[in-house]
């Protein structure tokens, strides 16, 4: 256990460097509720298992396979330079003829094969570590289904159902693991699950539930991408994974559970009326109200989020009423049409969407 | 019902260049073009109608730098974006790769067994036609593929088309259709060429010439052809599998109506990854070819070399699953699949110290062939380390689909199978054409491209790195991924440079080109033992084999091979 650690340590100083080389345009900053912004989704700066445990295998066959590239490189360039033609003179005799030589041929036989018999062992130990990890019984569970091109969010314990922004409470190395156990499907065609910094990719597939985890040890909003081509609005199929202090966590739990209040200002309830009437309610979903949709993201918190057309741009009054007037200008391609909403029905449907919190 | 039969005195032959136009007109081209069956002008036509097309692929990637090189780029529209990429990447897998690689086994495995052409030289045409016209019927998609959805809707489901985006549900009008029919017909062309050379390797070879004599570049053909008859006709396979399942309602791959997606993944990629070997096999015979003329040695262990290029096949049909580490198998599944993908490391790590083996104490002639093979070597080594790297199920978890593994089978195609292409070009032609490639143009274009590809692919490990999903439109400018994805961009500028060297040197050199000879290299294969161009029967006289090297016997009975074999 303590050579792991040792080698978790390593790996950190190795990802710093890489880090510190690879982003050199990295930016990072605080957003208003998500934490720290971790943009920049490096795999050599993991903040969670089971990408920690990932890095162990990858230092270990970076490294590896350097040192074969720099042996096999030196050789390469020795071979060219001393064994050149240097001048006329070397045309008039052939150089010896050699054809081979069994005892070279079996060592250069043996060394990859001790080399890939201990990237087997070691690859072999980390993938049962990662995939048939135990989860403990209070992890939180967390039921991801892709959309082209949008996730959907449930937790079944909880009651809860939101889209595009899972929240996770934070893991204590020395105390309180709260790992999260994700179940993956998908309700039209292949998707992927990819947060570098948590966790590698495991596919959403129709017809069958796969399963992966996370268990995060650092707070702040991760950002991932859906990692399977999927059709046209693949690139901006993007997700966020916000990890928040238990308690913290619990607030969200807390105000998500609550039906959305009923809309205050006449403008507002006149935004309900129309939203109820025209067919916003077909495809999305309100609770408490007649909009039960399944189609598209589930409503009822909207304003919570920080994001609008999973991630296409943060959400606020201006984007959410660009997004009403031409969802396509936005997102080209994307399943939600436009509305052909008229001026007092965009300002009543925006007002009562952002009392959707 | 016997008939006797008369013979008309009057009647005389017409001489053949009166059948058609007068020779030299470009009527009478196109015509010996059409009817031939000479194993040498379908070969060129092959590699022509291959660069024809890599040139058009080539500009499709360009188009999708342009798009990428800055974030949230509107230069090119999410659905043009998909479609070229899923254009450039079947272009270059099954218009580019393949018809290259078959152009040089056609033109050269006759030669150097000899023989006087292939076993069956109308299927040899009939393999080639198909291939082209299933490469014109793909492109018709841009001009056709009609429907309510309206014209010029070329495939866009990515070279490899996972179920369940191929379903009708999900990809409405032709566009499909036109992808799956084009690849049924080239398969078909490419399987009836295999057997071709299969048959010719094995009923040609000249008296003497035993399979331990054959030159490595046959037998690095003959597994290739093996891998692409065992291997095709899954990719048929699913092609009419899909097409049931869009028109008949079969649902093998419909989910939706209880079908399997993974299903569809595992009988592409039993086809798919033998054709990666399919396509870096006639890359280690070209440079096994060349590395030992310009070292002027024999190759370093002949029977090694022949053992590893074998058994490189064999493993290569186990390790299909290496691209599915993400669709959640059991850990024993992904295990099973790191081992097997793993051992293949060992036999094609053989291959490169052989190479250096043969290298090694000799008086290297710095040519142009054996500077790209040396490219070859430096990038293939590069190409099969990041190979392993994906191997690792954990680490692939990460990298799969994302621009790594793009880098990585970027340095395995052009790294690996283009450079020595380019090598085989300048190696051969003068034999086809009897003038030497002009060697100024010639580094320039080396000199360009290697830059251009380095500068290119080097950053997309990076991106890779940083979490940059492969076949994403766009991206936005916060992730990071900016700075390498304009470098990028630049490298295609100096590639695109270094490319049109290389076609003006072609179209240079065939006119103004230094005179060849017969074997301007002093080689040791047969085909040397031909004029330049050879003539259509090849050789005067069949000729008669001791050893690997037969020239080399002839240039020195003092102390010829067999002797020594």
């Amino acid at each position: 256990m303590a050579l792991r650690r040792q080698n978790i340590f390593d790996a950190r100083w190795l990802g710093l460097l890489c880090s510190c080389l690879l982003v050199l345009t990295g930016r990072s900053a605080f957003g208003q509720d998500g934490g720290e912004m971790r943009r920049i989704a490096d795999i050599f700066a993991p903040l969670s298992r089971p990408s920690e445990m990932i890095l162990e295998p990858t230092v270990l066959v970076l490294l590896t396979s350097l040192g074969i590239f720099l042996v096999v490189f030196f050789l390469l360039a020795y071979v060219v330079w001393k064994f050149r033609r240097k001048g006329p003179d070397d045309d008039i005799h052939e150089p010896p003829q050699i054809y081979g030589s069994n005892n070279i041929e079996l060592a250069w036989t043996v060394i990859p094969c001790l080399i890939v018999f201990v990237l087997v062992l070691v690859t072999a130990r980390s993938i049962v570590e990662i995939q048939n990890a135990p989860m403990p019984d209070d992890a939180v569970k967390v039921r991801l289904v892709g959309h082209q091109w949008w996730w959907e969010i449930h937790y079944p314990d909880l009651g809860i159902v939101t889209a595009n922004e899972i929240h996770v409470p934070v893991s204590k190395r020395d105390g309180k693991r709260r790992p999260t156990a994700i179940t993956l499907e998908s309700a039209d065609v292949i998707h992927s699950f990819w947060v570098p910094q948590l966790a590698g990719k495991t596919d959403l597939i129709p017809n069958r539930a796969n399963r992966t985890w996370i268990e995060p040890f650092q707070t702040g909003t991760f950002f991932g991408n859906c990692a399977e081509y999927c059709g046209t609005q693949h690139a901006n199929m993007l997700l966020r994974v916000i990890v928040q202090e238990p308690e913290e966590f619990d607030r969200w739990v807390a105000s998500q559970k609550q039906k959305p209040a009923a809309p205050a200002s006449a403008l507002a309830i006149q935004g309900k009326a129309d939203f109820d009437a025209i067919s916003c309610i077909n495809c999305h979903s309100v609770d408490g109200t007649v909009a039960d949709g399944v189609f598209g993201p589930d409503l009822s918190k909207l304003m919570v989020r920080q994001t609008i057309g999973a991630g296409v741009a943060p959400l606020n009054s201006e984007t959410l009423r660009a997004w009403l007037v031409d969802p396509q200008a936005m997102k080209p391609g994307c399943n939600m049409p436009d509305m052909k909403l008229t001026k007092p029905q965009l300002d009543s449907i925006v007002a009562y969407l952002e009392t959707l919190k | 019902m016997s008939q006797e039969i008369t013979i008309d005195e009057n009647f005389r032959m017409p001489p053949p260049e009166k059948v058609g136009q007068e020779p030299g007109s470009l009527t009478s081209i196109v015509q010996n073009l059409i009817f031939t069956v000479d194993h040498k002008k379908l070969g060129l036509m092959y590699i022509g109608s291959g660069l024809l097309f890599f040139v058009l692929a080539g500009s499709l990637a360009a188009l999708m730098r342009i798009q990428l090189a800055i974030p949230e780029n509107k230069f090119l529209a999410p659905d043009t974006f998909n479609q070229i990429f899923t254009m450039h990447g079947t272009t270059m897998v099954f218009l580019v790769g393949m018809p290259i690689i078959f152009g040089f086994a056609n033109y050269l495995v006759p030669l150097m067994i000899g023989a006087r052409d292939m076993a069956f030289p109308r299927l040899n045409a009939f393999g080639f036609w198909i291939f082209f016209f299933s490469g014109l019927l793909l492109y018709f998609s841009y001009l056709g593929a009609p429907g309510i959805y309206g014209a010029g809707s070329a495939p866009d489901v990515g070279w490899f088309a996972y179920s369940p985006l191929t379903a009708k549900a999900f990809s409405r009008g032709h566009s499909t259709d036109y992808w799956t029919i084009s690849l049924l017909l080239g398969g078909v062309g490419s399987v009836a060429t295999s057997i071709n050379i299969l048959v010719t390797i094995f009923c040609l070879r000249c008296k003497g010439m035993t399979l331990g004599k054959m030159p490595l570049f046959v037998w690095m053909n003959l597994v290739m052809v093996f891998l692409v008859i065992l291997a095709l006709p899954c990719l048929s396979a699913c092609q009419i599998m899909i097409s049931l399942d869009r028109y008949l309602g079969a649902n093998f791959f419909d989910t939706q109506a209880g079908g399997s997606a993974t299903l569809w993944q595992h009988f592409f990629w039993i086809f798919g990854h033998p054709e990666v070997y399919v396509l870096i096999m006639p890359a280690f015979a070209i440079a096994s070819e060349v590395i030992p003329v310009f070292s002027r040695k024999p190759i370093f262990g002949y029977p090694v070399m022949v053992a590893a290029s074998v058994s490189i096949g064999f493993i290569s049909l186990g390790v299909w699953a290496h691209h599915m580490l993400c669709i959640g198998m059991t850990a024993l599944g992904n295990t099973f699949f790191v081992i097997s993908t793993l051992l293949v490391a060992i036999p094609t790590g053989i291959k490169i110290f052989n190479w250096l083996g043969t290298m090694y104490g000799g008086k290297i002639r710095l040519e142009l062939p054996m500077l790209f093979c040396i490219m070859f070597l430096f990038q293939f080594l590069i190409a099969g380390l990041t190979g392993v790297m994906l191997a690792v199920a954990p680490f692939n978890w990460q990298l799969s689909d994302s621009y790594f593994v793009v880098a990585h089978f970027h340095y395995v195609l052009i790294g690996g199978l283009l450079f020595t292409i380019f090598a085989g070009i300048y190696y051969w032609y003068p034999k086809a054409f009897g003038r030497m490639l002009d060697t100024r143009l010639g580094m320039a274009h080396l000199v360009l491209f290697t830059i251009g590809f380095h500068v290119t692919f080097l950053p997309q490990h990076f991106l890779g790195f940083l979490g940059m999903p492969r076949r994403i439109y766009t991206y936005q400018a916060d992730r990071g991924w900016d700075l390498w994805n304009f470098v990028s961009t630049i490298g295609v500028i100096f590639q695109a440079i270094g490319l049109l060297f290389f076609v003006a040197n072609l179209i240079y050199s065939y006119w103004r080109g230094r005179k060849a000879g017969d074997d301007p290299w002093d080689a040791w294969t047969l085909e040397w033992a031909t004029t330049s161009p050879p003539q259509e029967y090849n050789f005067a006289e069949l000729p008669t084999v001791r050893s690997r090297r037969p020239l080399w016997d002839a240039k020195h009975p003092d102390d010829p091979d067999w002797k020594h074999e």
